[in-house]
């Protein structure tokens, strides 16, 4: 299926920001995702983002696995490249590119699938590095594009749409960030667009490795007990393939304390921010409120610290990138050779 | 009888572990300084301290520098290998040991003579620290050879002078150790043996080095910035060398930043991830690695091969098939490279035969790497990479510039009406590519799912059978810029013998004695695929060819049938894949089973 591409037409009195672009400069090609597919309101929130920082669209790279979340990037900031690479290996490949031209600004879109079974070992060793990116895993703990298995973040006792009900311990990757030393880490949720705008920017003006756990459902195979059945229901008297239109879920999360939501499958997500007081540049205390809060859906900035190095400075590269360099730099020429000869009698 | 002077073998048997490779690198380098012609293979198991271990030496003032398998005089200091090792000596050849033990009445030959040292007992009463006396036992026995084989004592000397010119202790213990051996061997034995050296100047303009060395040092001259790898033997010393060379040529004087990045990645599916992201981004960028490796990184490397992505990987071939014999070597890689990665892919390798063509391959990698915007291996192996090598000095070139292939700067990019990605400009197999953070005209989406020439998203066959039939002849036009292969003719010859990388010295040597045998052959080294024509007309030119190649299934033999007109029945394999480097013997052997056949041809 080619994608789709959106009219490019903008309203005159659209608002521009510092370098006059509109939002929607900052736009990509139509999304193909499911209608009401928690991944576009995240892309929705990207592409404020990256208006609100005036980041200019050709100084961005939009980097992306295998899976339904992968497939976001094209949906935001045309003018950049983008890489929808392997399944899990997203981290890697942004390393190089990172590796090569440091003045780009890094964002990797990311799923539960893509980041946490697959790509683990990647993810993980991206964090050791503090490479410096935000990374975005859109987390509906579910592998939607196989349609339907269980992912490492699902919960135990959930259903697939099959009615197999999940035993195993899910992989929370906020919690692992932490543990690995991540310096920047925040959870949110797609719908509260409020609270994911600033974090996002937040996550992009970090220098370092900023991980965002986005809780997104899945429309179409986010099926938890007792709702499973309304969509199977549903889909058994209609074509193979239909998937029923549903609204994005939106909410407001009051300041204080949890507020519970009711997702589309009619299950319910318990979602808290976090105090005030809550300190983010402790590492243990953040650990520790999110085990004290297990069943709920902490967001916010859980930690962020900025004086961990990136590969970068560890390395001592010069600020312009290495792929700049010109050859007369990087060839120490045959005068040299001769030199070095004499070092191998 | 042909002078023994400056043409003999010999073999040291040791336990890894022990320090023999510094006596033995000792030895090799003063013959070397001596001006003679000298090869050394270390034959070393995966393992660090304990196991059996080999060096062997051929001096050979002709220039024939290929394994020797019989040997002249046999080291024999490792008691859990002695019963073989004693086999392998030619009849009237010496065997030195370590005569503090005695050796085994069972094993003794009759037509060798024996040279025994008391070198423990020596190293006991002369040092005090175990580690100590463990060590110079193999000092020592260098010491014995100096005298036995007629090394000149003023490079030795010279050599221990350089190599411990910061450590006066081990300068002295060194100095020590050899006096004992060489003192006791003057004592008690006639010396020098029948077949020794004599100082030559063959080594005038040449150097000893070894292929991953040499690797690194094009990658360095090559422009290289961002190199990602994960450790294996027999690979891991390139990158070794990568970073010492780096340390040393791509600091900046003026500010002391590092104009290159190396990442030791988590494995090698990162390493070849991290090397397309930073070709992507359009700097030179390699990994090394060996066969399990190139495993590993089948599946990325299918996505560069088809996001058309260049990307270079140094594979130093070991033994396989898996784990396989880590610290042997093969050319075992060649089909799993040609054709890495699941569905329809073909790449492009380079063969390079010796440290010279690791050097003078690793810029060409890049350069095809980035005018064809694929993969490219450098197949080398563990014999090249790994052992020292005499080698005419390497040289540069100051003229050279990188081939960058076609990357649209700014002014291009804002001239076009509209940027698509492999939509090439006159039916050329190579369309033109963008770097991030250009312009935002240049914006494509990369994906190694389905594409169109636009570079969107497609399911549909014709769009994206187009695309797949332009890879297929970005291929064959590839044929045209790599390395084309060496081939040299003799009167007479009606026959060839074709091979590829470092097998070369072992048959260069089988050819010459054929040639005295009245069955002269032509020459071919193949040094890349896809395959320039020459290479298929070489077959047509002989009545059939022997393919020499180190492993079991005939993998050159196969890609020369899958991919050129040339019958199979004019394909004769010869496939010698124990481990271990390639000798002419082998080669002669293998020949001498069609002796009927080539009897027929050359009567």
């Amino acid at each position: 299926m080619p994608s789709i591409v959106k009219p490019r037409v903008a309203h005159p009195s659209l608002a521009r920001n510092e370098i006059g672009l509109t939002i929607r400069d900052y736009e990509g090609s139509m999304s193909t995702l499911c209608a009401g597919c928690g991944h576009d309101s995240i892309t929705a929130a990207i592409t404020r983002a990256f208006w609100e920082l005036s980041t200019p669209p050709h100084m961005i790279a939009k980097m992306s696995g295998i899976g339904c979340s992968s497939k976001t990037p094209t949906y935001f900031v045309g003018g950049a490249h983008g890489f929808n690479s392997a399944h899990g290996r997203m981290p890697a490949i942004a390393t190089g590119a990172n590796a090569a031209n440091r003045e780009l600004t890094y964002i990797g879109i990311s799923g539960d699938g893509d980041s946490l079974s697959i790509g683990l070992g990647h993810l993980c060793h991206a964090i050791r590095r503090n490479l410096n990116m935000l990374y975005v895993i859109e987390n509906n703990g579910v592998y939607g594009l196989t349609k339907g298995q269980f992912s490492a973040s699902s919960d135990p006792g959930s259903k697939s749409k099959k009615g197999d009900t999940n035993r195993l311990q899910p992989i929370d990757p906020a919690v692992l960030a932490l543990s690995l030393g991540a310096s920047f880490v925040a959870r949110a949720f797609s719908g509260d667009k409020q609270q994911l705008v600033p974090i996002l920017k937040a996550g992009l003006a970090h220098q370092g490795f900023a991980i965002v756990d986005v809780i997104s459902p899945c429309v179409t195979f986010n099926d938890h007990e007792g709702s499973t059945k309304s969509y199977l229901y549903t889909r058994q008297h209609l074509h193979a393939g239909f998937v029923p239109p549903a609204k994005e879920i939106l909410t407001e999360i009051s300041p204080s304390g949890s507020t519970k939501i009711t997702m589309h499958d009619g299950s319910a997500l318990s979602f808290s921010k976090v105090p005030t007081e809550y300190d983010p540049t402790d590492r243990l205390s953040a650990m520790a409120y999110l085990k004290a809060h297990e069943g709920e859906i902490v967001t916010g900035i859980l930690y962020q610290e900025e004086a961990s190095a990136d590969i970068h400075e560890r390395n001592k590269t010069p600020a312009t990138a290495l792929a700049k360099l010109p050859f007369e730099k990087l060839c120490p020429g045959s005068a040299e050779l001769d030199r070095l000869m004499e070092t191998f009698r | 009888m042909r002078s023994r002077v400056n043409d003999f073998a010999i073999k040291l048997a040791n336990v890894n572990g022990t320090g023999s490779a510094s006596a033995n690198s000792l030895i090799m380098q003063a013959i070397f300084r001596m001006g003679v012609p000298v090869s050394g293979k270390n034959l070393f198991p995966s393992n660090i301290q304990g196991l059996p271990t080999w060096y062997e030496i051929r001096v050979n003032r002709d220039g024939y520098t290929a394994r020797a398998l019989d040997y002249d005089l046999m080291v024999a200091m490792n008691g859990q290998t002695y019963q073989r090792d004693i086999t392998e000596l030619r009849s009237g050849g010496y065997l030195i040991y370590d005569s503090t033990f005695p050796l085994d009445p069972a094993l003794r030959r009759d037509d060798i003579e024996y040279i025994g040292i008391p070198l423990a007992q020596l190293c006991n009463e002369n040092f005090r620290e175990p580690r100590e006396r463990i060590l110079m036992k193999n000092i020592a026995t260098a010491g014995a050879l100096i005298e036995l084989l007629n090394i000149d004592g003023a490079v030795v000397e010279q050599l221990l002078e350089e190599k411990y010119a910061k450590k006066k202790n081990l300068r002295e213990s060194n100095h020590k150790a050899l006096s004992l051996g060489a003192d006791y061997v003057k004592a008690n034995y006639a010396y020098p043996l029948p077949f020794h050296l004599q100082s030559m100047d063959a080594n005038n303009d040449k150097i000893l080095i070894d292929g991953n060395t040499a690797t690194a040092l094009g990658c360095v001259f090559g422009g290289a910035t961002v190199a990602a790898w994960y450790p294996i033997t027999p690979a891991t010393s390139v990158m070794d060398n990568f970073t010492a060379f780096c340390e040393k040529l791509r600091k900046d004087k003026a500010t002391g930043e590092n104009n290159y990045l190396i990442l030791q990645a988590e494995d090698e599916l990162a390493a070849i991830g991290m090397v397309i992201g930073a070709s992507w981004n359009g700097a030179r960028a390699f990994t090394s690695t060996a066969g399990p490796g190139i495993s590993l990184m089948n599946e990325l490397l299918g996505l560069a091969y088809y996001a058309e992505i260049p990307a270079v990987v140094v594979d130093v071939q070991r033994v396989g098939p898996s784990t396989g014999m880590p610290t042997r070597t093969q050319q075992g890689d060649i089909l799993e490279c040609a054709y890495a990665s699941h569905g329809d892919t073909k790449h492009i390798l380079l063969f390079p035969a010796n440290p010279a063509e690791c050097f003078e391959f690793a810029p060409a990698c890049f350069d095809l790497a980035e005018r064809f915007q694929t993969p490219v291996f450098l197949l080398s192996d563990l014999d090249i990479g790994m052992n020292d090598w005499v080698t005419p000095k390497l040289t540069w070139d100051d003229n050279y510039r990188p081939d960058r292939g076609k990357v649209l700067n700014l002014d291009q990019i804002e001239s076009l009406k509209a940027f698509h990605r492999y939509l090439p400009e006159n039916g050329s197999a190579v369309a033109a590519r963008t770097l991030p953070g250009v312009h935002p005209n240049g914006a494509f989406f990369t994906r190694g799912s389905g594409h169109n020439k636009f570079g969107g998203y497609t399911e549909i066959p014709d769009e994206y059978q187009e695309v797949m039939d332009r890879l297929l002849r970005k291929h064959k036009e590839a044929a045209g810029y790599v390395p084309a292969p060496i081939i040299e003719k003799r009167h007479g010859a009606r026959v060839g013998i074709v091979t590829l990388g470092g097998c070369d010295a072992a048959v260069r040597e089988a050819l010459d004695i054929l040639d005295q045998m009245g069955r002269p052959m032509d020459y071919m080294r193949v040094r890349a695929f896809p395959f320039p024509a020459e290479v298929e007309s070489f077959f047509a030119d002989h009545d059939y060819c022997y393919v020499v190649e180190q492993n079991r299934d005939g993998q050159l033999c196969s890609l020369l049938t899958l991919e050129t007109n040339v019958p199979k029945d004019k394909i004769k394999p010869v496939l010698v894949y124990g481990g271990f480097p390639l000798s002419a013997k082998n080669v002669l052997d293998a020949i001498a089973v069609n002796v009927e056949e080539l009897d027929a041809i050359y009567s």
